[in-house]
């Protein structure tokens, strides 16, 4: 029996015998209760644990400012589509078209920035980084958002609105997606230093920009699932579909902008990839819808929907980073890294089983 | 909104002949080949528990999805406070202060009781934001005045509920919205003995409140516990009616089964 088993039946008891109800709203403990109970703290605690070791392990080498905020800039484009794949992910949907939004983000921000002329002839897409400017830098994000909406509405209207099943629908766009990339370029990838500024400047002075934006992303996602109607909407969608229906609530039009979410997320998070690594990586990503939904996971976020937790997803991000950076240091061979993270996502998972049927035997 | 079911009760004043807060008059819905309904009436007044009894097939769930706007009905007319309305869709009896409460607890479970007792209506701030301390305070005095024994913690999932009170958040919602009438589709038959007393408790509460509750109901023990009104359905249409402390199990098995009636069909 767990924790959250033995209170619950401990909650049911004092429901019993409890007949006021206003006393009961205002009550602290319950809260503190709560919090303590949740996975995502378990998760927490286990990345703390990691960070924790490995600096015992390799003093001044894993636990240094430079590694941490290289660690940080590393896990940014990933964090950025794991909070928009945790609102799918919410609703009990997948997305497993994730790399071809990434990518056809970074393909179209490159094919805007070709079609810029720049003055001394040329484009945008050959200028130094030094030479680029706001408008160019908008428009490449402007083309890298239109791809993400373009492929989330397809996903949503598959989903929602032709009830095709989630993991059905975004395995055929992966796949189309690809192909679109693959054609624009004509399976050839660009290069270009003009958006570098994005990735590489600091506005605040000793944070990478790269993870300033996802810091914002994060804080956006939060609000948007966990304070906004919205993300209400979502949760009840991913609890009960029908429910939701039933009170009125408009479901596939709802999916489709969750979808949506997803997709502007990823081409987000291909426009940010653009920047950092100064190339498109038509055939590459292969792995981020994986990594995505091993970080949701991981941060106690239900595959069944209707339990999400947008901060959770940050620690789960940074889970598999640490684990691999730190096993590299320590002298580990870094391949124990995917047994690793292997073993703690199937226990992530394990444990919001447990939790689910402690609620539901009653 | 709590100003709803006062106005509610007043129109339930007994002077002169009382209005129904919901009627029917001769609904006729047919399914292909299929007449669910000939010509079914039903009448249910502010205040009262009226019970809709009949055997399976009898008409009374396509009656009621008639009634809360599920589907239309192909002629009769549907009349609330006396009015003639027309419902498309439960947003539309939504609309004109009829809510139902399923018999399949239509919760989200994993949202806590506040959030769906507010589910989608819940108040807001800065347009897009949702005041979750605003809607619990208001659940809790709601769940306070109907005598609802919960909750442990109204921060909790309703999933950790047990079924009698996650029925019990169901009807509260219900309360909550309802102007005129709460429907209430085999509300306790998933639930044990203890539970289904509290719910019929919660019922007559309601009832007290000045709202007019149908109740369907297979347990006919049950029926005559709580109900004001009982109307009988057979093969489509009301067979027969009774007064609480009029009829006894016997009776009401004989109006079930066709060989008691005290009205004939229309």
């Amino acid at each position: 029996m767990t924790n959250e088993d033995k209170l619950a039946l401990e909650a049911e008891l004092v429901a019993e015998k409890t007949t006021d109800v206003t006393a009961n709203v205002e009550a602290k403990p319950s809260r503190l209760r709560q919090m303590v109970t949740t996975p995502v703290l378990i998760t927490l605690a286990f990345l703390v644990c990691l960070v924790v070791i490995f600096s015992v392990m390799a003093p001044g080498k894993f636990g240094t400012a430079s590694n941490l905020s290289l660690l940080a800039q590393n896990v940014a484009i990933l964090t950025v589509v794991s909070v928009g794949t945790t609102f799918v992910i919410a609703t009990a949907g997948i997305d497993l078209s994730i790399p071809s939004g990434v990518i056809l983000g970074e393909v179209f921000a490159a094919q805007a920035l070709s079609r810029i002329p720049v003055a001394g002839g040329g484009t945008a897409i050959d200028i130094a980084a030094a030479d680029t400017t706001g408008t160019i830098i908008l428009a490449a994000l402007a083309a890298a958002l239109v791809a993400g909406l373009i492929l989330g509405t397809v996903n949503g209207f598959l989903v929602a609105y032709m009830r095709i099943p989630p993991m059905l629908a975004t395995l055929g766009t992966l796949g189309a997606g690809l192909g679109v990339g693959l054609l624009l370029q004509k399976g050839v990838n660009v290069a270009t230093y003009a958006l570098n500024p994005v990735a590489s400047g600091q506005l605040i002075p000793g944070v990478s920009n790269l993870v300033l934006i996802a810091l914002v992303v994060v804080v956006i996602g939060y609000i948007g699932m966990h304070r906004a109607v919205f993300g209400r909407h979502t949760l009840a969608i991913g609890s009960n579909e029908e429910a939701a229906r039933r009170v009125g609530l408009n479901v596939r039009r709802h999916l489709l902008k969750v979808y949506i979410v997803g997709g502007v997320a990823s081409g987000f998070a291909g426009f940010l990839s653009l920047a950092y690594f100064s190339t498109t990586s038509v055939g590459g990503h292969t792995t981020d819808n994986l990594q995505a939904i091993t970080a949701v996971a991981l941060g106690g976020t239900s595959l069944f929907g209707g339990v999400a937790v947008v901060l959770g997803t940050l620690i789960g991000v940074w889970i598999p980073a640490v684990l691999q950076n730190g096993f590299i240091i320590v002298g580990v061979n870094p391949y124990w890294q995917m047994i690793a993270v292997g073993v703690v996502l199937v226990l992530a998972v394990w444990l919001d089983q447990l939790r689910r049927r402690g609620q539901n035997r009653r | 909104m709590t100003s709803t079911a006062a106005s509610a009760a007043m129109s339930s004043s007994p002077a002169g002949a009382p209005i129904p807060a919901l009627e029917a008059r001769s609904i006729v819905k047919s399914f292909g080949t299929v007449r669910a309904l000939r010509g079914a009436s039903f009448e249910a007044y502010p205040g009262e528990v009226t019970a809709l009894v009949g055997d399976n097939g009898a008409g009374k769930s396509t009656l009621i999805k008639v009634l809360s706007g599920v589907f239309p009905q192909d002629s009769g007319e549907i009349m609330v406070d006396g009015k003639t309305v027309h419902m498309g869709n439960p947003r539309d009896a939504a609309a004109l202060g009829i809510e139902t409460v399923y018999q399949d607890l239509a919760l989200a479970p994993d949202l806590d009781a506040a959030s769906n007792v507010f589910l989608g209506r819940e108040l807001r701030r800065f347009r897009i934001l949702h005041n979750q301390a605003e809607m619990r305070r208001q659940t809790a005095a709601r769940f306070k005045e109907l005598g609802v024994g919960l909750v442990q913690d109204l921060r909790i999932p309703v999933a950790s509920f047990s079924g009698g009170q996650r029925q019990s958040v169901a009807i509260a919602r219900a309360a909550m919205w309802a102007q005129h009438v709460i429907i209430m589709d085999e509300p306790t038959a998933a639930l044990g003995v203890i539970q289904t007393e509290k719910v019929l408790e919660l019922i007559e509460t309601v009832r007290d409140r000045g709202l007019a509750v149908v109740l369907i109901s297979h347990s006919l023990p049950e029926v005559l516990e709580v109900s004001d009104r009982i109307e009988v359905m057979r093969l489509g249409a009301r067979v027969a009616r009774f007064r609480r402390g009029d009829v006894d199990v016997d009776r009401l098995i004989a109006s079930i089964s066709g060989a008691y009636a005290n009205e004939v069909p229309a």
